[in-house]
C-alpha cells in the first residue's frame, strides 16, 4: 500500500508474543484474581482507546456500555441457567443500544462536548434507572434488578454446552487474557482496514471526508456499535469476576476513571489505554487498602501531572524516548567512527 | 449542445432575514469550464454549497439537478458519489496525516484496486515526490491548496467545483496551477469561484457574475468584464 500508514504503525509481533507468555506464565507466580480485573479494566479502556484515539469520538459515558454488559450478562444468564448465550447477549444489547444512540447523536448531527454531554446524560439515567428498581416489580424474567442492592448470585461463565463446568480462578483469568488479545487484535484490524483508515480521516476532517464521498455518519455510528460491543464484553467479564452487578457500573466514577486511564496511557494509541488502566487500576486497588489518601485525589494529581508533563501520555512518551536513544546511540556510533578514521589518517601521516 | 451537467432552477437560500442567493438559474454544460465572479457577499459561496448540499438547516428553495437527477436535500456525501469534486474556499486537508495518506484516502473511496497507482500518478503529476511523505500541517498555503485539489483529482469526478483555488498561491504556482485545472477540464466540467481577475483571465472561461445573490451577467471574458454594470458594481479598476 503507498500510503504511510495513517500514523497507526504496524504490530510488533515480538512484543506481542513477548506479552503473551509473560501473561500466560503468570499465573504460576501470582495469584489471578487482581490480574484479571486488570484485564477487563484494560479491556474496557481499550473500547474507548479505539473510537476516541482513532475516530475523534469522546465519550463522556462509556460506563454506560459497560454496565449493559454486565446487567445483560447478570440477567440473561439469570434465567437461562448458563453463560455461553448470556455473554453473546451482553455484546450485542450494548452494540444495539450504541447503535440507536449512536444514530441519533451522529445523524442528528450533535458533536464535540454536545456528544460528550448527551453520553453522560444517558449513563446518569441508566445509574438513576438502577437505583431506583428495588421493588419485587423490577424483575425480568426470573431475575429481580434489585435496586441499590443490584443482581448478586447469577450463574458464573461456564464451558459451552455444559453448564456444570464453570469457569472461574486461573481458567477465567485465561479467558480474560483472550478476550483482550482478541480485541486487540480486533481493533488492529479495524484500523489496518479501509473501514479504520476512513475513521482517521474523520478524526482529522470530518468535512473533507464527506466532501471525499464518505458516509461520515453511518461509519461513526458503526465504530461507536463496536466499541460499546468491547465495552459491553469487559461488562460481562466485570459481572463474572465481581458475582455481582450493582447500579454503581453505569456511575460517573467508572466513566471518568475510563478516560483518565486513556489520557494517561495515550490518546491515539491501542496500548496506552491498556497501559493507562493497568498503572492506575493498580494504583488504585494499592490506595484501596489505605484510608489517609483519598483515592479519587491521586488519581486527579495523576492525571493533571501527565497532562502538564507527558500531555501525549505514557505510550507515546515511550516510543519517543526509545526513537531518542536510538538517534544518540547512532550519533555516538558515528562520532566514535570519524574518530578512529581522524586517528588513522594521522598515523598513515606519521 | 453537449449534455448539462449541473443545473439550478429558482434556487435561493436565506439566512434569517437576509437572501444569500436569490431565483438563480444557472447551467452549466459537460467539460464546460465557468468562472464565478462577484464582490464579497455576492452569495457565490452560499450558491457553491447550496449545490453540494453543504446548507444544512438553512432555508433553501429551488431544485437543483446533476445529469438531470435532482439531488435538491440530499446529504453532501451522496452528491459527491455521483462523481462530484468539491475544494473548498479555506483549505479542508486531513492536517495530520501525510500527502499520501490524504490523497489515499480519496482515491480508495472511488477505486480501492487502484488507489495505490492513482496516488503515485498524482504525487509525480504535481512533483511532490519529495514531501509525500511529511503531514501537511508542515506545508506553505500553496502546497495545501494544492494537496486539497489534489485529492479531488484522485477521485476522478466528471464535475469538479473549486472555490478560490488560487488564493494565496504565488505567481509561478498560479501557472501550474492553471495548466492542472485545464488538465481536469480535458475531463471534467469546473466551476471556479475566484476574487483574482488576473487569474481568471489566464483561464479563459465563460464569466457569471454574482452580485447580491442573482446573476448579473454571463458571458466570455470580454464581454463580460467590458460590461458597465460589472465596472459598477464589482470591477472598479480590476480590470487593469
Amino acid at each position: 500500500m503507498t500510503s504511510s500508514g495513517f500514523g497507526v504503525g504496524r504490530i510488533r509481533w515480538n512484543w506481542f508474543t513477548a506479552f503473551a507468555v509473560i501473561l500466560l506464565l503468570l499465573p504460576l507466580v501470582s495469584e489471578t484474581n487482581t490480574p484479571t480485573l486488570l484485564a477487563i479494566w484494560a479491556l474496557f479502556a481499550l473500547s474507548l482507546g479505539l473510537m476516541w484515539g482513532y475516530a475523534g469520538i469522546l465519550s463522556f459515558g462509556h460506563a454506560a456500555y459497560f454496565g449493559l454488559g454486565a446487567y445483560t450478562y447478570a440477567i440473561a444468564s439469570f434465567n437461562i441457567g448458563e453463560s455461553t448465550i448470556a455473554i453473546l447477549l451482553a455484546i450485542l444489547i450494548p452494540m444495539l443500544f450504541g447503535a440507536i444512540i449512536g444514530a441519533m447523536m451522529f445523524y442528528g448531527r450533535i458533536s464535540d462536548v454536545y456528544l460528550g454531554v448527551i453520553t453522560l446524560v444517558v449513563t446518569l439515567i441508566l445509574n438513576r434507572f438502577m437505583n431506583a428498581t428495588a421493588g419485587d416489580a423490577y424483575r425480568i424474567g426470573n431475575a429481580r434488578l434489585g435496586g441499590f442492592n443490584g443482581i448478586p448470585a447469577f450463574p458464573i461463565l461456564n464451558v459451552p454446552g455444559d453448564p456444570d463446568a464453570q469457569i472461574y480462578g486461573t481458567s477465567y483469568y485465561y479467558v480474560v487474557i483472550a478476550c483482550l488479545f482478541g480485541s486487540y487484535l480486533l481493533a488492529r484490524l479495524i484500523l489496518g482496514s479501509a473501514f479504520g483508515r476512513a475513521l482517521i480521516g474523520i478524526r482529522e476532517n470530518e468535512l473533507r471526508m464527506e466532501l471525499l464521498g464518505y458516509n461520515v455518519q453511518g461509519l461513526k455510528t458503526a465504530i461507536f456499535t463496536i466499541c460499546g460491543g468491547i465495552a459491553g464484553l469487559a461488562g460481562a467479564l466485570f459481572a463474572n469476576w465481581a458475582e455481582i452487578v450493582t447500579p454503581s457500573v453505569f456511575s460517573l466514577g467508572q466513566s471518568a476513571e475510563v478516560i483518565i486511564w486513556v489520557i494517561v496511557g495515550g490518546v491515539g494509541t491501542l496500548i496506552g489505554p491498556m497501559v493507562g488502566a493497568v498503572l492506575l487500576g493498580t494504583l488504585k486497588i494499592l490506595l484501596g487498602m489505605q484510608t489517609s489518601i483519598d483515592n479519587s485525589l491521586v488519581l486527579g494529581a495523576i492525571l493533571i501531572l501527565v497532562v502538564l508533563l507527558i500531555p501525549r501520555g505514557f505510550a507515546p512518551a515511550f516510543v519517543a524516548w526509545r526513537r531518542r536513544l536510538a538517534q544518540l546511540q547512532a550519533y555516538r556510533r558515528h562520532a566514535r567512527g570519524t574518530s578512529r578514521r581522524r586517528l588513522h589518517v594521522k598515523e598513515v601521516e606519521r | 449542445m453537449s449534455e448539462i451537467v449541473v443545473e439550478t432552477r429558482d434556487l435561493s437560500v436565506h439566512f434569517g432575514g437576509v437572501s444569500a442567493v436569490n431565483n438563480v438559474n444557472f447551467a452549466l454544460r459537460e467539460r464546460e469550464l465557468r468562472c464565478l465572479i462577484g464582490p464579497n457577499g455576492a452569495g457565490k459561496s452560499t450558491f457553491f454549497k447550496s449545490m453540494t448540499g453543504q446548507l444544512r438547516g438553512a432555508d433553501a428553495s429551488g431544485r437543483v439537478l446533476i445529469r438531470g437527477e435532482e439531488v435538491t436535500g440530499w446529504p453532501t456525501y451522496r452528491i459527491m458519489r455521483l462523481g462530484v469534486g468539491v475544494k473548498t474556499q479555506v483549505p479542508s486537508i486531513m492536517n495530520g496525516l501525510t500527502i499520501e495518506d490524504n490523497l489515499w484516502l480519496s482515491a480508495s473511496r472511488t477505486n480501492p484496486q487502484e488507489a495505490d497507482a492513482a496516488v503515485e500518478q498524482i504525487i509525480a503529476e504535481f512533483a511532490m515526490q519529495s514531501i509525500a511523505r511529511r503531514q501537511v500541517s508542515e506545508l506553505a498555503h500553496g502546497q495545501r491548496q494544492l494537496v486539497e485539489i489534489g485529492m479531488v483529482l484522485a477521485s476522478r469526478p466528471w464535475l469538479v467545483l473549486l472555490d478560490e483555488p488560487a488564493a494565496g498561491v504565488t505567481g509561478h504556482e498560479m501557472e501550474r496551477l492553471v495548466s492542472i485545472i485545464r488538465k481536469i477540464n480535458r475531463d471534467a466540467a469546473l466551476i471556479v469561484v475566484d476574487h483574482d481577475m488576473h487569474f481568471v483571465r489566464m483561464l479563459e472561461a465563460q464569466i457569471t457574475v454574482f452580485n447580491q445573490g442573482s446573476i448579473l451577467v454571463e458571458g466570455d471574458p470580454d464581454q463580460v468584464l467590458n460590461d458597465p454594470r460589472v465596472r459598477e458594481v464589482y470591477l472598479g479598476n480590476r480590470t487593469q
